[in-house]
């Protein structure tokens, strides 16, 4: 089922995130890692384009990365799931392909 | 022998400011032995990869441009590179090297490698991969 996509960049250093969401499709999941988690936080100059993302795409942050950064979860943007560990491992088994957005 | 299957090279990075590009080029020559199904992806700075006219002279690094042209003799013909990418940074197909490989089906005809694609279009080849592989 679909692609998971990874991104391990935050999105006020380069546009990979922004990329990775327009060539995300439906089924898809991207989930936050790493320095990426700055991206699924609310309020942001990125916030725009998570929203517009198309709904049948799933969004997800780690949380152990949002924990090592000092991020509540409160602040993760709606519409975005964050997961642990053995979520990432569930979401690598559940689809087709993994794609690293470096 | 085993199934072959389809692997994408995404290239994303601009080739000189970072080790990325060559690598991923180095990669590709050295999967192009195990027979499989290859692709190469171009979008977002990777499309600078292609551009012709490349001197590295005077910054002291190996000017590896040519070495695209020589993927075709490897059996990786299928260089997709995004219109969007292009066209952000100011660029069309016309300022890329001419990449040609020898059809071995149609009589060694050399046709194109470089097939220019919308973004919808590479999100499709994307799609369409069991392995993919990104620099």
């Amino acid at each position: 089922m679909g692609t998971l996509h990874t991104v391990n960049k935050s999105p006020f250093q380069n546009q990979t995130l922004l990329s990775c969401l327009a060539h995300a499709k439906a089924g898809d999941a991207v989930l936050m890692i790493e320095d990426g988690v700055y991206g699924g936080t609310t309020g942001t100059a990125v916030s725009d384009a998570l929203s517009k993302t198309d709904s049948d795409v799933s969004l997800y942050v780690l949380g152990a990365d949002l924990a090592a950064r000092g991020i509540d979860a409160g602040r993760v943007a709606e519409g975005v799931t964050s997961v642990d560990y053995e979520g990432f491992v569930d979401l690598a088994a559940t689809h087709d392909r993994v794609q690293n957005w470096l | 022998m085993s199934e072959v299957k389809k692997f994408l090279y995404v290239n994303r990075k601009a080739p000189y400011g970072t080790i990325y590009a060559q690598e991923s080029l180095e990669v590709v020559l050295i999967g192009a032995a195990f027979d499989q199904d290859v692709s190469l992806a171009f979008l977002d700075d990777g499309v600078f990869q292609l551009t012709k006219g490349q001197d590295t002279k005077e910054i002291g690094l190996k000017n590896f441009s040519a070495t695209y042209r020589a993927l075709g003799d490897y059996e990786v013909t299928k260089l997709y590179v995004e219109k969007e990418s292009l066209e952000e940074r100011g660029l069309s197909l016309d300022d890329l090297q001419n990449i040609e490989y020898e059809d071995e089906d149609d009589d060694y005809a050399e046709k194109p490698s470089i097939r220019l694609v919308s973004r919808a279009e590479m999100a499709e080849v994307m799609a369409d991969q069991d392995v993919v592989l990104s620099f």
